[in-house]
């Protein structure tokens, strides 16, 4: 006995198939807009990123020094204690090269591939990351453990925002 | 702790507002193997179909690939001529986006055998319309026709 | 709470783009695990079902949208709904139904249809991100998982080649799937020749996107050994979130899976998981998450299980073969579904129903587990017969 006649339904079309209009078929297109409030703690982290700083909060239950700064410790499930500035350098945790866009297109030819990384900012707890871009590097040449610095928008371009930090580059400690 | 940071007026709090601010995506929807027959009789008859549910006793307005009360596959395929009764409706005065119609419209859910279709309801005003009221489907012409439940341009009183 | 049995199974094809509706998609498959017990929907007394974001589907509120597919007119009818293990969940939200003494009968039934998100389904991902602190960085769904490979692969001085061989395994596995979406073999070049999409992830290492859904007929055991001298007992299930903030945490290891996997196995009563489980299906949209998972579901030590993939020891004929349906990469990814794909194919491997794929031996026990959200959550269920 076999499962294949438990197996119904599931009729494959093509991409042509659809272009061609073999298939009905309806489009449509939310067009929706969203703006979010930041709430007590974000607002804070956007208002220091302005100023060129990067602000976090600590638990003194854990002792975290948390990155991004949250009003309360999700480990601990208590109100978080004391704003703390760490410093806008740190370690590559983690990254990739990314060819690809958002919504799955490609880059074109010659562009420079995306550069995420996972970024362990210094001052913070160990291994607190924060995702953010690499810059400055050659592709080839960015390693795990690298140390890296924050490349920050001049101040007059600053908005308040994540990327107020252009990207993070590799840095050697003189 | 409770949070002591309390605002009561919503348009002094900061938000967030990205700069790309844009989601553009869409979906598109097939059909369906049901909604490929059904869909087709519009556009090249003119034609409302349903299915019938012989066990259950009722014709799916639009037709149906199964049966939701038995889970039968659903194979009779009826044509439920083009007349509907005025099962319930609503006078609709503003636009989605909240800005007022020029002309109210009325919206109506047509009883067609044992389905509902929602669309316009046509050549009466708001108040002439009844619940019960008979209706009839008036189809665009046949150039016209998609293959879209627009097929059908609007109903009106009969 | 009371046994639990999985006593009938149907699914759907997977393939890229389907003519079917969602509804429809959902009807063929619940249709399917009906006929393969010989119930009647009227025999069925309530439905979970489960899929994942409404945005694939492009209908807000699918659940309700799915229900009369799913066989819950007039039933009492739930959706979970825990992202990428949408489909391994679903089963645990159905066991507690049946488990809890309320119902004697429950269909569980996942959908997918993601071929209606345009112009591309990972486009809808972006919203997963958080809006102030990483959205505005145009993050994309591979970074996630690129991320995650990269730090598990440097941790353990893993390569691209030895995660590539999961793909090729699993792809060539699922060709034996009558419902796979893929009729060509594929070699170890293959996968390091594709597309380079984001370092170290190459387009054949990821699983396809797909339409597809899956179901199961839960039974209690009075109501199971009545029905069918071959049930399938749900024996342990087990969740866990890890937190939100995912750069807080290393990647290489998926401690939320762990906890999962211990709950699961606490409550099978298994005490040594990689000499007891015979069949594993661990969750592998990408190709290195399964040796993650693997690791995660303590089926495999940290750090030497490439060691073990290649000595043959997760093969069909290997000690422990793990994903004989072939996966997500060799049938299909239908989220939702291809997460209940899974729990189909243990129940038909351990009935000795699994036709080519068959493991042999005479499996007795399986652990299905899926991972979901931002790398966070892990839904395990161990199931025997």
């Amino acid at each position: 006995m076999s499962n294949r006649q438990y197996i119904q339904g599931g009729i494959g079309l093509s991409e042509d198939d659809i272009q061609q209009g073999k298939v009905f078929f309806a489009e449509d297109s939310l067009n929706c807009r969203y703006a979010w409030d930041m709430g007590v703690a974000i607002e804070r982290y956007l208002r220091e990123l302005k100023n060129g700083r990067i602000i976090a909060k600590s638990c003194n239950e854990c002792r975290r020094i948390m990155v991004p700064p949250r009003m309360f410790c999700e480990l601990c499930f208590r109100p978080s204690d004391d704003w703390v500035f760490v410093q806008d350098t740190g370690v590559v945790n983690t990254f990739s090269i990314c060819y690809v866009n958002w919504d799955a297109s490609r880059i074109k030819p010659g562009e420079t591939p995306h550069l995420p990384a996972v970024i362990e900012i210094d001052g913070a707890s160990k291994g607190m990351g924060i995702m953010h871009r690499l810059g400055e590097v050659d592709p080839k040449d960015i390693k795990i453990g690298m140390r890296v610095k924050a490349v920050w928008k001049p101040a007059e371009e600053r908005t308040g925002a994540i990327t107020d930090i252009k990207y993070f580059k590799p840095y050697q400690e003189v | 702790m409770a949070f002591l940071e309390r605002s009561t007026k919503n348009t002094e709090n900061r938000y967030w507002y990205p700069e790309e601010n844009t989601f553009p995506v869409s979906n598109r929807y097939t059909t369906g193997v049901a909604g490929q027959r059904f869909f087709g009789e519009l556009k090249d008859n003119a034609r409302i179909t349903g299915t019938r549910c012989h066990s259950c006793q009722v014709t799916f307005v639009p037709a149906r690939m199964f049966c939701e009360r038995c889970f039968a596959r659903l194979d009779d395929w009826l044509d439920v001529g083009s007349e509907g009764t005025v099962f319930s409706y609503t006078v609709a005065y503003v636009n989605r986006d909240g800005s007022a119609k020029p002309e109210p419209a009325i919206i109506a859910a047509v009883r067609v055998a044992d389905g509902i279709l929602v669309h316009r309801l046509l050549g009466c005003n708001a108040g002439e319309v009844t619940i019960g009221m008979k209706v009839q489907a008036v189809f665009r012409p046949e150039a016209e026709r998609t293959g879209s439940i627009l097929d059908i341009s609007h109903f009106r009183p009969v | 709470m009371r046994k639990v049995a999985v006593i009938g199974a149907g699914m759907t094809k997977f393939v890229r783009r389907a003519l079917e509706t969602p509804k429809e998609l959902s009807f063929e498959a619940t249709k399917a695990a009906l006929d393969s017990c010989g119930l009647r929907l009227e025999d069925i007394e309530c439905v979970a079902h489960g899929s994942a974001p409404d945005a694939f589907d492009g209908v807000h509120q699918k659940g309700e949208y799915l229900a009369d597919g799913c066989g819950g007119w007039n039933k009492p009818t739930m959706r979970v709904f825990v992202g990428g293990a949408t489909g391994v969940h679903a089963i645990i939200h159905g066991w507690y139904h049946v488990a809890s003494g309320m119902f004697d009968t429950c269909l569980v039934v996942c959908e997918e249809k993601m071929s209606n998100a345009m112009p591309h389904a990972q486009g809808f991902f972006l919203t997963i991100f958080d809006h102030t602190t990483e959205r505005a960085l145009q993050p994309n769904l591979l970074w996630i998982f690129a991320l995650e490979k990269n730090r598990y692969m440097q941790r353990y001085g893993y390569t691209k080649e030895d995660m590539a061989l999961v793909a090729v395994k699993n792809k060539n596995q699922g060709l034996k799937h009558p419902a796979s979406q893929f009729k060509d073999p594929v070699t170890l070049e293959d996968i390091l020749n594709s597309e380079v999409m984001a370092y170290p992830v190459n387009r054949l290492d990821v699983s396809p996107v797909s339409d597809g859904a899956a179901a199961v007929v839960l039974a209690s055991e009075k109501v199971a050994k009545r029905l069918t001298d071959k049930p399938v007992w749900v024996e342990g299930v087990g969740w866990s979130l890890d937190t939100a903030y995912w750069g807080t945490r290393d990647l290489y290891y998926p401690r939320y899976t762990e906890h999962a996997a211990r709950m699961a196995y606490k409550m099978a009563g298994i005490r040594e998981p990689h000499k007891q489980i015979n069949i594993a299906e661990p969750y592998d949209p990408f190709g290195y998450k399964a040796l993650h998972h693997m690791e995660g579901l303590l089926l495999s030590p940290r750090g030497k299980t490439v060691q073990l993939l290649r000595d043959g020891y997760f093969d069909m004929d290997g000690n422990l073969p793990m994903c004989p349906s072939g996966g997500l990469l060799g049938v299909g990814n239908p989220i939702a579904a291809a997460g209940m794909m899974k729990i189909c194919e243990l129940f038909w491997q351990l009935r000795g129903e699994a036709g080519e794929r068959q493991v042999p031996g005479n499996p007795k026990l399986g652990v299905a587990q899926a991972w979901g959200d931002l790398m966070q959550v892990s839904s395990v269920v161990v199931m025997g017969s």
